[in-house]
């Protein structure tokens, strides 16, 4: 599930008590409220030493073998958008999940619920897109399920996954793994998820070349293990954008870092999209774009093995971590100012995961 | 840094003005770049760039918020609204909460979306809010006469428009604003030109420069309004000139007042401002939702200790209210200037909360 994740912002949003009366659009969006949700309402219910680390992934002891679990629903609207659909986001998501564990993923999970009078011949088309992808990311959907709503009481299509992996006994990625020192990277453009879905809905009616970058990075995930042992942190930079990450991972490591406006992929049409729209690409959604923290002797043999994957193109090294501290993270502008991004509330963008 | 912004840079810092000297940017796009960029870092702190009361949802006052609920509330009508002004609190409630709560309020992105969705619902009554400067008002325009065209005869704005001169010379003329030049906004002055900004030129001797948005713009400005203050002159100048020409754009200035006259507006923080507001023509009236859902309107109360109204006229910065960042956040916004993307207090939690 790609909610808020970090038992360390949580705890900075920590009221105790939830005090809401009615769910409100926000409290899916992934920021503040969303943080609140889990913190407040539902780790009262459920809370044990393995969820309230709120972790992309839960990494679980079976018997001596290590397996990293994971779930993830997904409702966005459009249900095809450029660069995708419904069916290769829920495909993608939840691989991506798995990954920033450095595991191996074997087996997902499938349920569809379907709205009445949905075209089969839309169906159709989202479940060539999952055979696709789960091929080119070499695991199998090992069991389902499938529920049918009367018209109205579900927007056309809603898709709920689980997946497992496998976890080698040597792999130790976690946020407080990370040093100073460490350089920071991703592998390429940011915000084209959130930017693409909202140029697609017809209500802007825009004309771009834009598509998501919906993609399984299992693969650029095993190449970068293979070229070093010491990745200390992989996060995968969906709904609340990379800054959002980066603060929840500088907030786990207590540490501070800089960020390089300048290194940042953006490519020209998100930004003449988000400024037109007044958003910041740094707060919006990826589907397809891992952030990683490499002690900085391996920093460029990671970066020429994330380029040679297809996915890993445009990787770039955007920052360092700086020093132990209270988890600032400086942007470094264009201009040479400095300013200081903080988690955000989230705009006003429902449904695009 | 690019060589041309170290150049302005340097002319700056070797041409200061020996006082301060403070400096309003009238548009919230101006006050979220200068922010986002960093830009008070780069220049001498005698320079005080202060915001202005241009951010549309920041003005729109507390009672305008009341009276669309109230409406809402009391007839069966689809609201739709640009996102911006959904979290604004009125003095009870806001619209976000409202459609939470199940009222029929929508995002749409232009006033056609609102007009089409009439026009597909002949059984449903459609209000718009049309909020904005002179840059929106050409569009509401446009679809009012497209209404009056077509004989669509469900659909309605809720009218908040705004004119920027009228309120230049409000601050020009309050004693507690001191104001030494103003960087005036560039969409604006895309349709209404530099002359509207001639009176304060010459008979305030107020120097103003035609904006644009990106860092170098901005800093260019500045230089040219240091370099009229120094040598002691005041004049309109247009910086901006790949897109604001001195004649604005005639044929939007003459659509708005096809289908309003100017009347009198109450912006938040400013109060009544005289002749800075529209109304309707006559032969468009059948399209005010105020005149067509009428409400019984209670006494709105700005919240208790927010200071956006003093931010709006550029007396306080942001910081300097005591709500800011302590109650007043993006998350639970205490005022408008806190929800607007272009709101000068967002503006300032977004990028300036903490000094590096």
């Amino acid at each position: 599930m790609t909610i808020s994740k970090n038992k360390k912002i949580i705890k900075i949003i920590n009221n105790k008590k939830f005090k809401d009366k009615i769910i409100q659009l926000s409290h899916g969006d992934g920021g503040i409220k969303t943080g609140e949700l889990i913190n407040n309402l539902l780790l009262k219910y459920f809370g044990n030493e393995i969820l309230n680390k709120l972790e992309d992934s839960a990494v679980l002891n079976c018997s001596g073998k290590r397996i990293a679990y994971t779930t993830d629903s997904f409702v966005v609207n459009p249900i095809f958008f450029p660069g995708g659909d419904i069916g290769k986001l829920s495909i993608c998501g939840t691989i991506n999940d798995l990954v920033t564990t450095g595991c191996t993923p074997v087996a997902m999970s499938l349920s569809f619920i379907l709205e009445e009078g949905f075209p089969v011949p839309d169906f159709e088309k989202i479940l060539y897109s999952i055979k696709n992808t789960t091929s080119d990311a070499k695991l199998k959907i090992v069991t389902g399920d499938t529920k049918v709503v009367e018209k109205g009481s579900a927007d056309k299509i809603f898709i709920n996954t689980s997946g497992i992996g496998f976890l080698g006994n040597n792999i130790d990625i976690s946020p407080c793994k990370i040093e100073v020192g460490d350089k920071i990277m991703i592998n390429g453009g940011i915000a084209e998820h959130g930017t693409a879905i909202l140029s697609s809905r017809k209500e802007f009616n825009f004309k771009t070349s834009l598509v998501s970058d919906c993609a399984p990075l299992s693969s650029l995930v095993n190449d970068m293990l293979s070229a070093s042992k010491k990745i200390h942190a992989l996060r995968d930079a969906t709904r609340g954008g990379l800054a959002s990450i980066l603060f929840e991972l500088a907030r786990a490591s207590e540490t501070n870092i800089n960020i390089y406006e300048d290194k940042i992929p953006v490519k020209k049409e998100v930004r003449g999209i988000c400024e037109f729209l007044g958003l910041d690409p740094l707060y919006i959604a990826n589907e397809g774009k891992m952030v990683v923290f490499v002690d900085r002797k391996d920093a460029d043999k990671v970066l020429q093995a994330m380029k040679k994957n297809k996915y890993g193109k445009d990787s770039r090294i955007i920052g360092e971590v700086t020093k132990k501290g209270e988890g600032l993270i400086i942007l470094i502008t264009e201009l040479g100012t400095k300013r200081i991004l903080d988690l955000q509330y989230s705009e006003q963008l429902p449904r695009i995961c | 840094m690019k060589s041309n912004i170290k150049e302005l840079v340097e002319y700056l810092n070797n041409n200061k003005p020996d006082h301060k000297i403070n400096i309003m940017e009238v548009c919230g796009t101006h006050t979220m770049a200068i922010s986002r960029y960093g830009l008070r870092q780069l220049i001498p702190e005698s320079i005080n760039l202060i915001s202005g009361p241009g951010c549309p949802v920041c003005v729109t006052p507390a009672g305008d918020i009341d009276s669309i609920i109230e409406i809402a509330g009391k007839y069966e009508v689809s609201i739709f609204t640009f996102g911006d002004i959904l979290r604004v609190p009125g003095s009870k409630s806001s619209l976000y909460n409202e459609r939470s709560e199940g009222k029929d309020i929508n995002i749409c992105y232009s006033p056609a979306d609102a007009l089409d969705f009439a026009k597909n619902n002949p059984e449903r009554k459609v209000i718009f809010i049309a909020i904005g400067f002179e840059t929106t008002i050409p569009l509401t325009s446009v679809i009012i006469k497209r209404a009056y065209r077509e004989k669509i005869n469900n659909f309605y704005i809720y009218n908040t428009h705004k004119l920027i001169p009228e309120a230049l010379e409000l601050l020009l003329l309050d004693k507690e604003v001191e104001i030494d030049a103003f960087l005036c906004p560039g969409h604006v002055s895309a349709i209404i030109g530099s002359k509207p900004y001639n009176f304060i030129a010459e008979d305030y001797h107020i120097p103003c420069v035609i904006s644009g948005f990106e860092p170098i713009d901005i800093l260019e400005s500045i230089a040219t309004i240091i370099r009229q203050i120094n040598k002691d002159i005041s004049e309109v100048d247009i910086q901006y000139k790949r897109v604001v020409k001195e004649e604005g754009n005639p044929t939007a200035v003459k659509l708005i007042y096809e289908v309003f006259d100017k009347s009198d507006s109450v912006w938040r923080g400013l109060g009544n401002i005289p002749g800075s507001g529209l109304k309707l023509k006559k032969k468009f009236l059948k399209f005010d939702a105020k005149t067509y859902f009428p409400v019984k309107r209670f006494k709105s109360r700005e919240p208790a200790g927010c200071e956006c109204g003093d931010v709006l006229k550029g007396i306080k910065k942001p910081a300097e209210c005591r709500l800011f960042s302590k109650i007043c956040k993006p998350e639970n916004p205490v005022g408008p200037c806190m929800v607007s993307s272009e709101g000068s207090c967002a503006a300032y939690y977004k990028y300036e909360k903490l000094k590096v």
